[in-house]
């Protein structure tokens, strides 16, 4: 994978911030010798959520003087809390990363509560006023992403049909199939986009059953939010459909079916946080961003796209990436039902709080919420 | 249709797919289950033989390039489990439901600590035969692309029926499970028995687990077996002892798990939960059916723990 050159960069940046923090004795707490602790729900090697962070945690290693404890597959109960007070207390951890959705509440707020001197992250954008200051919230509008993967997916579709594999109909998961659907008729107005639910995060069978039954109703492009990508990507490819990845870079399991993906972009955004605590700067308590602030990325593409889709999906990229930024969801946006969700003349931005509580498929999406 | 999609005909396709495609390992633990009960002992271990049988094909098939000595590798590994279970099994006051219930979560536990470098590689997969090159329909290809390890298992249930039946070796096994007495008299190692019996199952129970890795869904991950390995134990209960039934069964929940995604690809969208119950529910129903409290089950055999 090719975040080898960024991540030396990040370590040159760090180390030199890591440094100067050290000089100024800004942060004692945060001292040469800091320990961060990193706690995946999953398996860090599952080419999906869990090693998304693992790649964070990763870049993070590489900067001298920090040090990096690990804990995998740690449930989302008051297992979380055992781990995180073993590794404050026998690691000296001072920065923790509880990095599952569930970990939150209660489980986390507790803890930081608990030990007010140290600072918790959290993945998913949960924080609130009433929460303790040291914790935290960062998530990125991946759904930018997904945008990107729709435009690929609707210029690489024959059939005028792609497919979204995904896990349950929660706002996160809508708001990942709307942005795919919405970009997928981008670039083919005729482009309809069918979804079927799995009912968990990793349910592999029921995932390879998905894919087979989408391919079979003429669908040939397929993505997926799912804990584990890897069955969908395996499973189309051998049907002869392309894919989005999504969480990582599946590319190396299917090369040649492989078109783009949405990922996380951790490793990015962890020695970002290093830097700020090491600069004696305050991590924002909500942290959120997307493809401008390098929280999430696209893959390459892959050799089956078109060079009109990739100029088509790299104008909407830079879009994105301008100063006024780009919104997916625009006026006058109507759900699959035909209700209009969006009234027409109100573009809702990405950091709008009314796309966090999604609870509908866009026209084109073709299944439903319940 | 013009546009390569065969409309509803789907959901019945997708039915007969997934009987083919994920009954297999529901058929290999089932019938190695239907032998070690018929010698009169449960493993319910044989979860943690499927796991520990799907991590090390993948292994074996990623280190040497062939994927039936993955299969070996499976069934062996397989062996030795039902080995153990039944090596203590054989120490006198041991219930074997413990042991098993304590050998699921040590085979699931090893399989995922030996697993971790394998969730990364690609390992080459079993080959598919193709028994649909007749039809022009690219769905119904699809859905007859047959792995030989389910052939293997239809054959194998009705070879195993015939073998109760009338072999020797048939017969000694189920003098064991109806009645040790029988069969000590008769001058025969009950212990003996039955650690072949387990240990025939644990090697079924390990291939059943290679067919996961290795052919469908088709690679190594830790949520591979979702539970497959108990259904299938579960599914021998209802299957009464009976190979053939077996078969059946496992057809059936095969066909049952792909309902829900099938119905939902043709736009039955309503109570999806429901559909992806499918298996369990129709295990509930099944077993309401069958059970009663005036008499045990017809079949069983009378040296289970459960029945005596």
């Amino acid at each position: 994978m090719d975040f080898g050159r960024i991540s030396r960069r990040h370590l040159l940046q760090g180390g030199a911030a890591l440094t100067l923090g050290a000089a100024a004795g800004a942060r004692p707490a945060f001292a040469a010798d800091t320990t961060i602790g990193f706690i995946y729900v999953g398996s860090r090697d599952d080419y999906g959520y869990n090693q998304a962070h693992a790649q964070g945690a990763a870049a993070l290693k590489k900067i001298p003087g920090l040090k990096v404890v690990e804990e995998e597959k740690v449930p989302e109960t008051d297992a979380v809390e055992k781990t995180i007070e073993s590794m404050i207390n026998l690691d000296g951890a001072s920065l923790l990363f509880p990095t599952s959705f569930g970990y939150y509440n209660p489980h986390m707020i507790k803890m930081a509560t608990k030990y007010p001197k140290l600072r918790f992250e959290h993945c998913g954008g949960l924080w609130s006023d009433k929460d303790p200051k040291n914790a935290g919230s960062y998530f990125g509008y991946i759904d930018e992403a997904q945008y990107i993967s729709g435009i690929i997916a609707g210029y690489t579709s024959r059939s005028g049909k792609v497919g979204f594999v995904a896990a349950k109909p929660i706002p996160q998961v809508l708001r990942n199939i709307n942005a795919f659907a919405l970009g997928a008729k981008l670039a083919n107005p005729k482009a309809t986009t069918q979804v079927i639910f799995t009912g968990d995060w990793s349910m592999p069978v029921k995932e390879a059953e998905a894919t087979n039954s989408l391919i079979d109703q003429g669908v040939d492009v397929l993505t997926c939010h799912v804990d584990g990508p890897k069955t969908m990507v395996e499973n189309a490819a051998r049907r002869g459909a392309f894919v989005c990845g999504y969480h990582v870079n599946q590319s190396p399991l299917a090369p040649k079916a492989y078109l783009t993906g949405a990922e996380w972009n951790w490793e990015a955004l962890y020695p970002k946080f290093v830097k700020m605590i090491a600069a004696g700067e305050a991590i924002p308590n909500f942290y959120r961003g997307g493809l401008k602030e390098e929280i999430v990325k696209t893959s390459p593409y892959g050799e089956a796209v078109s060079a009109e889709a990739r100029k088509h999906a790299d104008e909407v990229k830079a879009k994105f990436l301008s100063a006024d930024g780009y919104a997916i969801f625009k006026g006058g946006l109507v759900d699959n039902k035909g209700k209009t969700v969006i009234a027409a003349g109100t573009d809702r931005g990405q950091k709008d709080p009314e796309l966090e509580k999604m609870d509908y498929l866009v026209e084109g999406v073709i299944g439903a919420t319940s | 249709m013009a546009d390569g999609s065969i409309g509803l005909w789907t959901v019945p396709l997708a039915v007969l797919g997934g009987a083919i495609r994920v009954s297999t390992p529901f058929l290999f633990v089932s019938l190695g289950e239907c032998i070690t009960e018929r010698s009169g002992r449960i493993n319910l271990g044989l979860e943690g033989t499927l796991v520990m049988g799907a991590m090390s094909a993948y292994g074996i098939s990623y280190l040497t390039g062939s994927p039936w000595l993955g299969v070996l590798a499976a069934g062996i590994t397989g062996a030795l489990l039902g080995a153990l279970h039944a090596g203590i099994c054989s120490l006198p006051r041991v219930n074997d439901v413990a042991v098993g219930i304590a050998l699921m979560l040590f085979g699931t536990g090893l399989a995922f600590y030996l697993g971790k470098p394998l969730i990364e590689p690609t390992a080459p997969r079993l080959p598919a035969i193709d028994f649909g090159w007749w039809s022009d329909i690219p769905q119904l290809r699809a859905a007859l692309r047959v792995n030989v390890l389910f052939l293997i298992g239809v054959l194998l249930a009705p070879i195993l029926y015939w073998a109760f039946r009338t072999t020797r070796w048939g017969l000694l096994i189920r003098t064991a499970g109806e009645s040790s007495d029988a069969a000590r008299a008769m001058g025969h190692s009950v212990l003996l028995i039955r650690l072949r019996a387990t240990m025939v199952g644990g090697f079924l129970a390990g291939i059943g687990g290679s067919f996961l890795s290795l052919f469908y869904p088709g690679s190594w991950n830790e949520g591979l077996s979702s539970g497959q390995g108990i259904t299938a134990v579960a599914l021998v209960i209802f299957a009464r002892w009976d190979p053939l039934l077996c078969l059946w069964a496992s057809l059936a929940f095969g066909g049952a798990a792909a309902l829900g995604p099938a119905l939902q690809s043709v736009g039955v969208t309503s109570g999806y939960h429901l559909f992806n119950a499918a298996p369990y529910i129709l295990t509930l129903a099944i077993m309401i059916i069958t059970c009663s409290p005036k008499r045990t089950l017809t079949g069983a055999p009378a040296e289970l723990s459960i029945t005596r």
